[in-house]
């Protein structure tokens, strides 16, 4: 008898006294009461409650946050599917920053990526409440790879895409989609339970979010 | 299908590896407790984390509803596990996602292990697994010549010292950080000598440490904290980015989990993901969950297995009462609650999961037969901390009386003559069915404090009661009962001084009833 079939067995087996099967209770919270801006209000608390840098910028000013927070940077990777608009003020500045594409075409390898000064995403959607940013691999936030061997992750997130609980983002989610929940930068608690951040994933965390 | 079971129940099959404690608890218990650092460093850790985890906790208003919702939520997985299972199975596979299983420690060690030689590979990474743990993993592939390089940094300390876990969350929280320092200039080749005891110096020291394996490492091995049944979606949690890297980065990724890990539904992770962060860690959501369903082509690793693993799953399922046991996230909050854990630690209990959790996880995957772990029912002062605590709600305390039960009836059917114990409980049946009787004992009260001399402590009972006074001493007894003082003060016209030594109480007590 193979090993599934004998584990299945013994799991009926188990199982023999046939066990009601509750009715689940959903009384928790499954949607927000909450304005637009307290929901930005309490994202950037829980976020910067996490050593993240949180800058809220109206959509128009995005190029220019971007520019800023990386002058002094030599080079970049985006995905390919990043509004293009984003980086138009990265550019013209007399081409000193490399920004690298990755693409289903030219995919960088993990020696490029380890080469980069910083990465620079959208995010599919936030949860408020617990400060979580959430990256499905759509387009315009690329493969998982590219959001965590560059020590700097710089991420923009559209203002209308905060939801307050986590139920809410669920709903808004696929999946079987890649996914990588962030709340904040890398960090441990292995040491004496002492929250430190900057581990192996990026160990600085920018947020711009977009009003 | 087979349908062997029908008809024949099958007797459960228990588990193996790093279940068995190596020793009985007290034996072990005893041993850890002469170690005050290691008292000090618990005390320290768990009041923290208890403390963190009361303020997140109190942020919801809905954190009772949650619990409820989840308890159920894990309750309907187990009454239709089969099923379950096979959803999960067709849809991870749907998605090109290979599943192996394993009927215990053994087959899923040889699983991983050719798995890993059809790689050609010789080192892997891991991201801290309880599953792996379990079986032994780790030691079994050093015997094959495959190394296997713990990437977590509370893990990478514990394999580096060459100790053992001793928390299921924090596997070196008996250590501090001075401590760690020592072990890091010790065992890390080319560690910076004038490395501090810092925290974040030291986890920087891990970052430079580990970072070449993982940006060069071709097959990793996790564990899983959910399955989800209805998208065949696996999850991770963590915080480092060690999880991320070996989930992301190999070309092999080969999950080790436990038959009991999985959600009915997608859906169902909005419960578990509110619970579990601040229940464990106490924060409001851990730095990085990490979640694939079989394997994204051009994204992260392109040979994907997982391995479903029993290893006596099946048989604490068989328990009626001790089932619920399998609903466990493995968040640590009771042990991090636990008054025994606190003073032990994690080590005391021998097998993978220790505390609360452990004392009735490990005998119900091994039997309580299994010489070392049925003394592990007994490591509870019962106070109850550890169900409060539990984020799916396991009656704990109710399950390690099952156990105990268990235990002395497995004892008696191996003596046939009834034992001490058995003897005193008739006697106790005896004296407390009247309180005549009751007082006809208590009569007896003076002659203890007799027997206890002048220093008023009696060190030694006789027969089996002596396995309490091996461990503490018991104060003499008064000179009268609370009963023989209460009859004398409202007997009319008698007034006594408590304390004083009476004569004979009336015997006007009868038909009271215990
Ligand atoms: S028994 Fe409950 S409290 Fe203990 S680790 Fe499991 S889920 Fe957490």
């Amino acid at each position: 008898m193979s090993a599934r079939e004998d584990i299945m067995g013994r799991i009926k087996s188990a199982l023999r006294d046939a066990p009601e099967t509750p009715v689940v209770p959903r009384e928790y919270r499954r949607s927000s009461n909450m304005s637009a801006e307290q929901r930005l209000e309490q994202l950037v608390d829980r976020l910067e409650d996490y050593k993240a840098n949180v800058f809220v910028t109206p959509a128009a000013k995005a190029p220019a946050k971007l520019a800023e927070l990386l002058a002094g940077s030599s080079s970049i990777v985006v995905p390919h599917g990043l509004p293009k608009e984003w980086l138009a003020e990265l550019t013209d500045d007399a081409g000193s920053l490399a920004v690298h594409v990755d693409s289903p075409e030219r995919r960088l390898t993990v020696a490029e990526l380890d080469a980069v000064d910083a990465v620079v995403t959208a995010a599919a959607t936030a949860v408020s409440e617990t400060g979580t940013i959430m990256l499905d691999g759509s387009e315009d936030q690329g493969r998982r790879i590219i959001s965590l061997v560059p020590d700097r992750h710089i991420c923009l997130l559209r203002a209308g895409d905060i939801v307050e609980v986590l139920p809410e983002a669920i709903a808004r989610l696929e999946a079987t989609r890649p996914q990588t929940w962030i709340s904040g930068p890398s960090a441990t608690s292995d040491i004496e339970l002492e929250r430190v951040e900057g581990v192996h994933g990026p160990r600085i965390l920018d947020v711009i979010i977009l009003t | 299908m087979s349908n062997t079971f029908l008809g024949m129940p099958a007797l459960p099959v228990f588990g193996h590896g790093n279940l068995n404690a190596t020793e009985p608890f007290p034996q072990a218990a005893r041993r850890e407790l002469a170690n005050t650092q290691l008292r000090a460093n618990l005390g320290h850790a768990t009041h923290t984390i208890r403390d963190k985890r009361l303020k997140v906790v109190a942020e919801l208003p809905d954190w009772e509803q949650m619990r409820d919702s989840g308890s159920a939520i894990k309750d309907a997985t187990m009454a239709n596990l089969p099923g379950m299972l096979e959803a999960f199975e067709a849809n991870f596979t749907q998605r090109g996602g290979i599943i192996h299983w394993a009927r215990d420690a053994q087959e899923a060690n040889e699983i991983v292990t050719a798995l890993i030689r059809e790689t050609g590979e010789t080192e892997v990474v891991k991201v801290k697994s309880m599953a792996t743990q379990e079986i032994g993993l780790n030691e079994y592939l050093e015997e094959q010549g495959i190394a296997a390089y713990e990437t977590d940094l509370a893990e990478l300390i514990v394999q580096l010292d060459h100790d053992k876990p001793s928390h299921i969350l924090v596997p070196a929280i008996h250590k501090n950080r001075s401590q760690v320092r020592e072990i890091f200039l010790r065992e890390m080749p080319g560690v910076d000598p004038l490395l501090t005891d810092e925290p974040a110096r030291l986890a920087e020291a891990a970052r430079k440490h580990l970072r070449k394996k993982f940006l060069t490492a071709k097959v990793a091995i996790s564990g899983a904290n959910f399955g989800l049944a209805d998208t065949g979606t696996l999850t991770v949690v963590e915080s480092e980015g060690n999880g991320r890297m070996c989930l992301t980065l190999p070309e092999t990724l080969i999950t080790v989990m436990g038959i009991e890990k999985l959600l009915p539904s997608w859906s169902d992770l909005e419960v578990f993901m509110q619970l579990l962060p601040r229940s464990s860690t106490g924060e409001r959501m851990n730095p990085y969950t990490s979640l694939w369903t079989g394997v994204t082509p051009g994204d992260g690793p392109q040979n994907v297995h997982l391995v479903m693993l029993d290893n006596g799953r099946t048989a604490a399922l068989a328990d009626k009462m001790g089932r619920t046991a399998l609903n466990c996230i493995r968040c640590s909050a009771c042990m991090n609650v636990c008054p025994v854990y606190e003073r032990t630690g994690g080590h005391a209990y021998g097998s993978t999961y220790p505390g609360p959790i452990g004392a009735i996880l490990s005998p119900l995957m091994t039997g309580i037969k299994s010489e070392e772990n049925n003394s592990l029912p007994y490591a509870s002062s019962l106070c109850g901390a550890c169900f409060d605590a539990c984020p799916v709600k396991i009656n704990i305390p109710e399950i390690l009386v099952h156990l105990r039960g268990e235990d002395i009836d497995s004892q008696r059917a191996k003596i046939k003559v009834p034992t001490q114990m058995d003897l005193l409980m008739k006697g106790a049946e005896w004296a407390f069915s009247s309180g005549t009787k009751l007082n006809l004992l208590e009569r007896g009260l003076p002659l203890g404090k007799l027997a206890a001399g002048r220093d008023k402590v009696i060190k030694k009972l006789p027969g089996i009661a002596g396995g309490w006074t091996k461990t503490r001493d018991i104060p003499a007894p008064p000179s009268q009962s609370f009963r023989q003082w209460w009859d004398k003060e409202h007997t009319p016209g008698t007034a006594v001084v408590p304390g004083m030594t009476p004569g004979n109480s009336a015997e006007n007590s009868e038909g009271e009833q215990a």
